[in-house]
């Protein structure tokens, strides 16, 4: 048996339904509400401002500091044990990694810029959710950005290579590859990159094109939230 | 800072001297109240609430558990709150702090005395294997009265709550049965604050920050108390007490018309 129909009917370089919002968590210094599919990301900017304890601060630059945390009932199969593990230490540091070439930190000294990113609802993709929603909080936040972050996973399953993977077609029977990547739209860079599974490099090439290419109408996305949010003239403060 | 908030104490302090809020709301009366059901497909039951800015969303997870010693033919229940630091600029990350401790026991007291659910029904083999029903409660945006407003989320996602299937082994939530948790009373909870000589309802942040005393009243449908808690180092009278008590049940009753 091949794959030859994706299991959600969708084309092979279609990502799911997305929907993104500015500004939605009026508390914060900027925020957003980023859902593909089935996975909700919310995130939420708050600084700069000051960081404790204080010798973490740096006089030459500020620090971004990203906490990405799964909701206890995100998950369709058991309760997530609230407080943290390994893996959502290791997301929150790659995330870090992929949205701070866009920050130039050495405009805030001594402070801390803390982005939450949070999940209420699950089906794979959360840390690419996670920081398509976390560039539209930044820059709703006002933090002065060179670029925006767009991100996406692309793949491989079965013989099919594929972009933004659900839950379905990572636990696929077969070969897969799940290939999270953030891409800086104005330059094409990439920003995050990870992999796990079975793919030739051949196929991996073309999986990461094609997340480029997702990436761009991911960004138009981003950007039009941002511009919504200001003309229906739903501003903080 | 310190200066636009004594301003703003000010403000607040005045306004409540001619009977009004500094928001220009009654004393006794509640910003706008929503309550939207089954808003996440991955837990078995959740709610958003939303009291004025202030949002929360529930979800309840249903996981096989063994029962208690003392309660063998009982399901559990479990009641979290996180107060994530995305809704707040005050919370921080780490292991609930008191807030949020309090804040989920107050919760759980309401509906475990208030004997909202009904235990005996989630039995599956006694003394050995019952449903357990673990209530998660989040902060979204802070803005005052968490108290009621996660207890209204709370018992809102109980009340959609569905059986995952089980065949003995394994429960499988992809599949669920036909059958609700039985939840046989909706109590609901109204949180009472004294600033001042002035009692009211339903604080924001601001208001909180100003607080002498709270009392939170759950009751159930039919006007009895299930539990209380008084919050605040500032003493009541018992002519207060009965004031408030009064006041939390009729503002109950208009509460729970939002489920």
């Amino acid at each position: 048996m091949t794959y030859s129909k994706r299991f959600d009917g969708r084309k092979w370089d279609e990502m799911r339904p997305i929907e993104a919002k500015a500004g939605v968590i009026k508390r914060a210094d900027g925020s957003a509400y980023f859902k593909i599919g089935d996975t909700i990301a919310y995130a939420a900017v708050y600084g700069p401002r000051n960081l404790y304890p204080k010798f973490l601060q740096d006089p030459e630059k500020g620090i971004l500091r990203i906490n990405y945390n799964m909701m206890p009932f995100s998950g369709s199969g058991d309760r997530v044990r609230p407080g943290g593990n390994r893996r959502s230490k290791e997301i929150s540091m790659v995330i870090q990694n992929a949205l701070q070439p866009v920050v130039d930190l050495a405009e805030f000294p001594n402070s801390v810029i803390d982005v939450f990113i949070e999940l209420p609802q699950t089906d794979a993709g959360t840390r690419c959710a996670g920081i398509c929603a976390a560039s539209i909080a930044l820059a709703d936040a006002g933090i002065s950005m060179k670029d925006m972050v767009a991100a996406i996973s692309a793949g491989r399953v079965d013989d099919k290579i594929v972009v933004d993977l659900n839950y379905d077609e990572e636990a696929y029977d077969g070969p897969v590859a799940d290939i999270p990547v953030a891409v800086m739209p104005r330059t094409g860079q990439i920003s995050l990159l990870q992999m796990d599974g079975e793919i030739d490099k051949e196929s991996l090439l073309k999986a990461l094109q094609m997340a480029q290419k997702a990436c761009q109408q991911i960004n138009a996305i981003q950007r039009k939230a941002l511009k919504d949010k200001y003309h229906n003239g739903d501003i903080n403060e | 800072m310190v200066i636009s908030m004594s301003n703003g104490k000010r403000h607040i302090m005045e306004s409540l001297n001619i009977n009004m809020r500094y928001d220009g709301r009654k004393l006794e009366e509640y910003r706008p109240v929503s309550v939207e059901y089954n808003v996440v497909n991955s837990a078995e039951g959740s709610a958003r609430v939303k009291i004025g800015g202030t949002e929360v969303i529930a979800g309840i997870k249903m996981s096989m558990d063994k029962p208690f010693s003392d309660t063998p033919d009982e399901g559990t229940l479990m009641v979290g709150v996180e107060l994530l630091p995305m809704s707040n600029p005050e919370f921080e990350l780490g292991p609930p702090g008191i807030q949020a401790v309090e804040l989920a026991r107050v919760v759980d007291r309401g509906i475990r005395e208030a004997k909202a659910i009904d235990v005996k029904k989630m039995v599956v083999v006694a003394g050995e294997k019952v449903w357990g029903v673990s209530v998660d409660i989040v902060s979204i945006n802070d803005e005052g009265n968490l108290f009621d407003a996660c207890a209204l989320a709370a018992i809102a996602a109980l009340k959609v709550t569905r059986f995952p299937s089980y065949d003995g082994k394994k429960v499988d939530y992809d599949n669920y049965t036909d059958e609700k948790l039985h939840v046989v009373k909706t109590p609901v909870s109204v949180t009472v604050v004294k600033i001042g000589d002035k009692l009211l309802v339903d604080p924001t942040t601001e208001e909180e920050l100003m607080i002498d005393a709270r009392l939170t009243v759950a009751t159930d449908e039919k006007g009895e108390i299930c539990a209380m808690q008084k919050g605040g180092a500032t003493p009541l009278t018992l002519a207060e007490v009965d004031r408030m008590m009064q006041l939390a049940v009729a503002k109950c009753n208009e509460l729970r018309k939002h489920l």
